[in-house]
């Protein structure tokens, strides 16, 4: 739950890369060590994703180390990934709009069948604040990249809060607005 | 744009903000226009005091019925016999006069429109209220007429005095010289008068306390503009973020000041008024005035009308010197520099060298150097106000902590010592001046209070018979019994006094007299045995320049001896033989009388013509109405008949009106400077507010932080008052050297002065109390 | 309804009106010894108001309020006084400390309230605000410390005397979100370490996540969201 989700697995591997060439092995341990607490990333996940990027030529392969367990490749970054790099790093984010919510969905059902709204906030509201609250445990424990990573969920669930508080103070108002129209 | 466009332009814009400010503005410009208001009230009053004076003498004069030259005229159809009818109920003076009209056209005293007819009377409404209440029963004894009128406003000289006509019959025959007059016309002509002149010494005192009084309202009023000054501050600051520069702001802080003191000149006027009329029902020491009288010298108003807001704006001005309003905030660079003292020193230093030379002068060497004197004295009281935030400072820097409400009001001192000192000043600089007042006071009392000698312990009260009256002294009936078996009278003794000379015509010596019974001669001499009949010749009295050679047992004398044109009745008398001597003692008077003294039976019938009687009463001190049962028994002998009680001090009356001043005047600047230190305390309350809540939420005692209160004004004040009695001595010290007087330090009114200034401060502090309580409830911590 | 068992501090029906404005409607709560329990809700519903009724600062119109078995509606102004002095703790959002004490003579401003002497309250106050990472400020006064070190200190104070409740209205209210955090979490680990249930009134979401259970105040009437599930 708290991890990222990674849009890009790729250009994130190409960034690990970037301090010089790593085995597929190692990049999965460092991935995982810095982006993921929850979800660990399937070695397979890696190897699929620099088979595309050496495709690409985004990638080279350094060097095989022959051994006991599975072929041990050895990937560099190339100039056309560094460059894809940098593209990626420097191309803002798409702000999430949201405008599509189940739960404004829910709300606006339960007031056309006549249910109780509110309660559907409160619930959602004390599932929000639970989740919250595991989030904040979660930080004081851990070190500052939970704290950012946690953070950045906090954020989100508290403007859903204050979205799910808003809501409820208006709910008179958009049961007329939905009932009428 | 030229600079005067330019003040003008940003005090209007700070006046405008005084009165646009919201809530807040409005609380603080009414607090500023308040003290104020209070401050120009004050001086008004002191403006219209002139008036005062001039309005009450004016209508004494208007009255007067009779003076010691009046020419004996005969009676006509314009012509009024008057007598004096003065009493006294309880302490109270009641001035009153018998009438007794002769024709159509006799004269009517002002304020009165019908003359009352016998049995009639017409009385002020003071006295017609007090006629009329429980209280004054005693009085409608001796005061039985039928009222039936009142007399107008312009018959009286204050509100609140006693004052009667009756009528009376039979009056003519009792003409006299001294207290029955017939005359044409009330009202005496001044014009051609003399003034009297005040001695020097007396014009010292009166500039002394004008001085004295008005400093502290001055003081006051400085304060009064700062009122507030935090918030403003805050204010200030937001001016400069929207671009207004340094300049400007000064400038525009001086016009909400303006704008306060403007206020404050509208409601003094109001408050001026409301007390004007509210003095017309209050007495004062004996003093009441009628509210027309309180009207402003019209120059002195303009004074105050013009010089007040001025001070405003430079007080803000000068406050705000060391100042740095910055966009972000307010910062005091005043602050780091500690106060430096010597410039603080210099000012009394100053005032003592104005006054120094002067010392030594008394009152035969003519008048002193007005602005001298008041230069030195402002100069000393300023150096009060400028050297205590130096010393609140200095101390409060060293004291320790002790308990928490010690500890809470100490460490606030310290962080803002200028306020306090700022609030007390103005109690510093009056008590300071008062000291210095009543130290003079007290020095020179000797030359104004002259001890009459009396001796109370024996006798308390003295009725005087009239001539006229004298043949109904003795007897069953006479007027010494009824006086005896008045309530209240434990003792009524008769002595009578006459002389006799060696000579019958144009004698070289006369031998005093005293004539009375065994129990009454007793109180003048030591007499062993004493039978009726019996006489003594007096040794050892005080002013004994007769010749008591001639009284020798044979020797013929004469009574009411004959001189140049003046015939005696020169009735002889052999002295007898028998007389012995014995010594005289301090008598009722309080000295020891000479010659002879003499019991009724030693005495020829007719030489009783020649005596004059004086009956003196003992009171039973336990009865307060002893005196008024007197009076009312003299009033049924003799309505003209003279009851008065000793007392063992007489004042000089001018030296008493002055001394009178002084208190009513310190009694209104101390409650004005309680007043301002009140708003300031609530001031500061309520800027605390929502820190007391939080205070009371974690559990402090009311009782802790009611204690911090009086602790943070107690220290200062008790600091302030130390430097007040210190400089105050100073100054009585160096105005007592002046007036010639021995230097002696009168504690009592040291103790007394600081008593009450003391009074005032407790008395603020349990004013604030109330408004505490309220500000520490919860509702504080609430976030509106 | 009745409150759970063990509560230490319960109330039942409060009701409280300034004037025409009703702030309190019927309102509940109760906590736990050490329990942290987040009044939520939206501004003048009232969440101010309980936290001082709670506290015994205010004296609702009706209601009960039992406080470890004793009914604070029932004590005097001075009883009541007494129990905040010894029992309960307070954190505000800003203007309560004292500007002309120091630091370390604001935290062992309590003590002192109860008669410990002045050195050792202040020890007692040093070892606290060591607690809280602000013993270096002691000798400062409190306009010369940021608001974050400044809300640190008031924590200090409100838990010197050891208290069984922490009342805390918006502690966070006046801080960025790095300083409030601070505060929160520096008061919530001292809170828990020494037993001391807290009540805490906030509006933050993030500032309630620090809760072990939260109460919604909505016009005067609470709700308590873990009975909704």
């Amino acid at each position: 739950m708290c991890t990222v989700v990674l849009m890009s697995i790729g250009h994130t591997l190409l960034g690990l890369l970037e301090s010089g060439p790593r085995h597929g092995y190692d990049l999965k341990r460092a991935f995982d060590e810095k982006f993921g607490h929850d979800r660990p990333l399937h070695y397979g996940q890696v190897y699929s994703t620099m088979s595309r990027l050496l495709k690409h030529g985004l990638v080279e392969v350094d060097g095989i180390e022959a051994g006991d367990g599975p072929e041990r490749k050895r990937y560099a970054i190339t100039d056309a990934g560094i460059t894809d790099v940098e593209r990626w790093l420097a191309t803002p984010e798409k702000p999430e709009p949201y405008l599509q919510s189940t739960l404004y969905t829910k709300v606006v059902l339960a007031l056309l069948t006549h249910r109780n709204a509110a309660d559907i906030l409160d619930t959602q509201r004390a599932e929000h604040l639970r989740s919250m609250r595991i989030l904040t445990d979660r930080k004081r424990k851990g070190d500052l990249a939970d704290q950012l990573i946690c953070d950045h969920a906090l954020f989100h669930l508290e403007a859903d809060l204050r979205w799910l508080e808003l809501t409820a103070a208006r709910l008179d108002k958009l049961r007329q607005a939905v009932v009428s129209s | 744009m030229s600079a005067v466009r330019q003040w003008s332009r940003d005090l209007a814009m700070g006046v405008r903000f005084a009165f646009g400010g919201g809530r807040e503005g409005w609380t603080r410009t009414l607090l500023t226009a308040v003290g104020v208001g209070l401050g120009v009230t004050l001086l008004l009053l002191t403006t219209a005091v002139p008036n005062v004076l001039a309005e009450r003498s004016a209508r004494e004069h208007a009255r007067a019925d009779h003076t010691f030259s009046q020419p004996e005229r005969p009676k006509g159809p314009d012509t009024l016999v008057v007598a004096d009818a003065n009493t006294q109920f309880g302490a109270e003076d009641v001035r009153g006069r018998l009438l007794e009209p002769e024709g159509p056209k006799a004269p009517r005293p002002p304020g009165v429109d019908r003359l009352p007819g016998p049995g009639e009377m017409v009385v002020s409404p003071a006295l017609k209220k007090l006629l009329a209440s429980d209280s004054g029963a005693l009085l409608r004894e001796r005061l039985p007429y039928r009222v039936t009128g009142t007399i107008g406003e312009e018959g009286l000289v204050g509100s609140q005095e006693l004052t009667y006509y009756a009528g009376a019959t039979g009056l003519a025959q009792r003409i006299d010289s001294s207290s029955v007059a017939r005359i044409v016309a009330f009202g005496e002509d001044v014009r051609g008068q003399e003034d009297e002149r005040l001695d020097p010494v007396l014009i010292l005192l009166i500039l002394v306390i004008f001085t004295v009084l008005l400093m502290p309202v001055a003081v006051f009023i400085a304060a009064a503009v700062r009122f507030g000054g935090e918030r403003r501050d805050r204010r200030l600051a937001a001016l400069r973020l929207v671009g207004s520069d340094s300049r400007m702001t000064r400038r525009i802080a001086a016009g909400e000041a303006l704008g306060g003191s403007l206020l404050g000149l509208v409601l003094g006027t109001v408050f001026f008024l409301i007390g004007r009329q509210a003095a017309g029902s209050v007495e004062v020491l004996g003093t009441s005035v009628f509210p027309s009288y309180l009207t402003p010298t019209p120059a002195l108003a303009a004074l105050v009308a013009v010089a007040v807001p001025a001070a405003s704006v430079l007080v803000t001005l000068l406050t705000l010197r060391g100042v740095v309003i910055e966009p972000l905030g307010v910062v005091r660079t005043a602050k780091p520099s500690r106060r430096r003292l010597w410039w603080r020193l210099l000012l009394p230093v100053g005032g003592l060298a104005m006054l120094y030379p002067m010392t030594g002068k008394g009152r035969e060497n003519g008048d002193f150097n007005q602005y001298l004197v008041v230069g030195g004295v402002l100069l000393l009281l300023a150096g009060v106000t400028a050297l205590l935030p130096w010393i609140v400072e200095a101390v409060v820097a060293r004291l320790g902590t002790g308990g928490v409400s010690w500890q809470l009001a100490i460490r606030r001192l310290q962080l803002s010592s200028g306020t306090a000192a700022r609030t007390v000043n103005g109690i510093a600089v009056a008590v300071a001046g008062a000291i210095a007042l009543q130290m003079l006071f007290a020095g020179v009392e000797g030359d104004y209070r002259e001890p009459t000698g009396k001796d109370l312990r024996r006798a308390q009260m003295q009725v005087d018979l009239r001539e006229d009256t004298k043949a109904t002294i003795d007897g069953d009936n006479g007027a010494l019994a009824q006086l005896r078996s008045t309530k209240g009278v434990e003792q009524a003794i008769l002595l009578s006094h006459s002389y006799f000379s060696e000579r019958a015509k144009n004698p070289e010596h006369t031998v005093e007299v005293t004539v009375g019974d065994c129990d009454a001669l007793r109180l003048l001499a030591n007499l062993p045995t004493c039978r009726d009949g019996d006489a003594f010749r007096l040794t050892g009295a005080e002013y004994d320049e007769d010749r008591t050679d001639i009284v020798k047992a044979g020797a013929t004398v004469w009574f009411d001896p004959s001189a140049d044109g003046d015939k005696g009745k020169e009735i002889a008398w052999k002295i007898p033989a028998g007389v012995r001597t014995a010594p005289s003692v301090d008598g009722l008077h309080g000295y020891r009388v000479g010659g002879m003294l003499l019991t009724p039976s030693a005495l020829p019938k007719n030489v009783r013509s020649t005596l004059y009687s004086d009956i003196y009463l003992r009171l039973d001190r336990s009865m307060p109405e002893a005196a008024d049962h007197v009076r009312n028994t003299a009033w049924r002998l003799d309505p003209l008949a003279g009851a008065w009680m000793w007392e063992s001090t007489q004042e000089s009356k001018k030296f008493a009106a002055i001394r009178q001043g002084l208190f009513v005047g310190a009694a209104c600047v101390l409650t004005l400077i309680g007043a301002s230190l009140l708003v300031s305390q609530l001031e500061q309350l309520r800027e605390r507010r929502k820190l007391l809540s939080s205070l009371v939420a974690f559990g402090t005692r009311r009782r802790t932080l009611g204690l911090s209160v009086l602790w943070q004004t107690a220290v200062p004040i008790a600091l302030g008052l130390l430097l007040a009695s210190a400089v105050g001595l100073t100054l009585g010290a160096v105005l007592l050297r002046m007036t010639a007087t021995a230097v002696r330090v009168d504690w009592a009114s040291v103790l007394t002065m600081t008593g009450i200034g003391a009074g005032v401060v407790l008395a603020v502090t349990a004013l604030s109390l109330p408004p505490l309580a309220r500000l520490m409830r919860a509702d504080g911590l609430r976030t509106e | 309804m009745t409150a759970p068992a063990g509560s230490l501090l319960v109330a039942e029906g409060l009701r409280k009106a300034y004037g025409p404005t009703v702030a309190l409607d019927g309102a509940e709560f109760s906590i736990h010894p050490g329990e942290v329990v987040a009044v939520m809700g939206p501004s003048g519903s009232g969440k101010s108001t309980l936290l001082h009724c709670l506290a015994g600062i205010v004296t609702p119109d009706a209601g009960t309020i039992l406080y470890d078995g004793r009914d604070l509606a029932r004590m005097n102004d001075a009883q009541r006084s007494a129990l905040r002095r010894s029992e309960f703790g307070f954190v505000f959002q800003f203007g309560q400390l004292v500007p002309e004490l120091t630091c370390v003579e604001n935290v062992a401003l309590p003590l002192r309230l109860n008669g410990t002497p002045r050195k050792k309250a202040e020890q007692t106050a040093l070892e606290w605000m060591r607690r809280l990472e602000v013993h270096d400020l002691a000798g400062k006064r409190p306009g010369e410390v940021s608001g974050g070190q400044g809300q640190r200190v008031a924590v200090a104070r409100a838990l010197v005397t050891g208290p069984r409740v922490l009342f805390a209205d918006e502690p966070t209210g006046a801080l960025d979100s790095l300083n409030g955090e601070r505060v929160m979490e520096l008061l919530t680990e001292s809170a828990r370490s020494s037993g001391t249930a807290v009540v805490l009134v906030t509006h933050e979401a993030r500032v309630a996540a620090y809760s072990d259970r939260e109460i919604v105040v909505r016009d005067g009437k609470s709700r308590d969201m873990e009975r909704i599930v």
